[in-house]
């Protein structure tokens, strides 16, 4: 009746019980908590690249024209930089072209007892003729705990903005209004919490 | 005397049997339930590789659900790749949707590294460059750290394999309850 299996049986039971408890309580105690992030993007420059024959990229000269920030004193407004960037390079081939951005947040109320990590990435979704939706992943980010939630980076964008073959041909250009009314960069902050706490 | 020795201990032995397969059989029927639920070919999968560090690491056990609803930048997928039975652990960077099918066509990436191309495209069967809705097994939506382990060690070396059910059966047929 006293045996070591039976002894090792119920301890281990309820070890197990009182894990599982605690657990459903920390992921329960999640539905409580109203995340408020905010967060900003401003795209600072948008840089034009060229191929040479032998290879190296050559930053075009009339890319500093761009410099809209120094211009104007404000960022470019994120839709209306999309959208130079994807007229442009619907001419030009062999022009590449990535954008400069700043981007700040806080994200400090995502971070509950069920929270793993945060992952933060800045899309581009716009619409184009063939495609009801498209989402391009520029930038992402890994915050690993509350300390890092609140940060600001100026970066290039991560990710080249590519669309799908067939997007930009002769045949099928994209419509201008269509795609001044679809552009916008948003800024989605996607959490993962789950099912059982991590470090209890 | 004898024979009703006899009758015992054959009815001792049929009991354990259909113990036995009660056992097999309700592991079963959770399994396929599960499936059913979840709508996921494989509800629960460990994760192999490292390439979802600092999130997932190899060894964890994740949970699968599938569901209509559109699959969407940022979200964390399994998937075959065509031809391989290996499932892999990626997180969906880009989303094509057409107009008038409404197929979907994905890129995904791993969270670790970031290579020069951008995705995983080079996991991918030969001329594959796009994934669709029919490679994708199902959404992460819960985990279960380090006892994917049991999974990974005995597939790796399967003598552990044989060792635990060879002591399993015979715990079954020694235990006198």
């Amino acid at each position: 009746m006293h045996s070591f299996g039976y002894r090792a049986n119920a301890v281990v039971t309820l070890a197990v019980t009182i894990l599982a408890v605690m657990c459903s309580m920390a992921s329960l105690s999640d539905n409580f908590n109203v995340p408020s992030p905010t967060a900003e993007v401003k795209v600072l420059n948008i840089n034009w690249f060229q191929k040479q024959a032998n290879g190296n990229d050559e930053v075009m000269p009339w890319s500093s024209s761009f410099t809209y920030f120094k211009h104007f004193g404000h960022p470019i407004q994120p839709f209306v930089a999309m959208l130079y960037v994807l007229r442009y390079t619907f001419y030009n081939r062999h022009v590449k072209v990535s954008l400069t951005v700043n981007i700040s947040a806080d994200l400090s109320s995502l971070f509950t007892w069920n929270t793993k990590q945060v992952f933060v990435f800045v899309a581009a979704e716009y619409e184009t003729p063939q495609n009801a939706l498209n989402q391009v992943s520029l930038w992402d980010g890994i915050i690993p705990s509350k300390d890092h939630a609140k940060f600001w980076i100026h970066t290039t964008n991560k990710y080249r903005l590519i669309d799908t073959p067939g997007f930009f041909n002769t045949q099928n250009p994209p419509k201008k209004s269509k795609l001044l009314n679809g552009l916008n960069i948003r800024f989605t902050p996607s959490s993962i919490s789950l099912l059982f706490l991590h470090g209890c | 005397m004898v024979e009703s020795i006899r009758s015992l201990q054959i009815r001792h032995v049929l009991n354990q049997i259909i113990s036995l397969g009660m056992i097999v059989t309700s592991a079963l029927i959770i399994w396929k339930g599960l499936m059913c639920v979840t709508g996921s070919e494989s509800p629960v999968v460990v994760v192999l590789s490292g390439s979802m560090e600092p999130g997932f690491k190899r060894g964890d056990i994740l949970f699968l659900h599938m569901s209509k609803d559109p699959i969407r930048a940022g979200e964390i997928v399994v998937f075959n790749v065509d031809g391989r039975e290996i499932p892999i652990v990626h997180r969906v960077i880009k989303v094509h949707e057409r107009q008038d099918t409404g197929r979907l066509m994905f890129s995904l990436k791993n969270d670790l590294r970031d290579n020069n191309f951008g995705d995983d495209r080079l996991l991918y069967a030969h001329g594959q460059l796009w994934l669709q809705r029919h490679h994708i097994m199902g959404r992460a939506v819960g985990f279960l750290p380090y006892v994917g382990w049991v999974t990974i060690i005995m597939t790796e070396k399967p003598i552990i394999k044989y060792l635990l059910i060879g002591a399993l059966g015979l715990l079954v047929i020694t235990s006198k309850e």
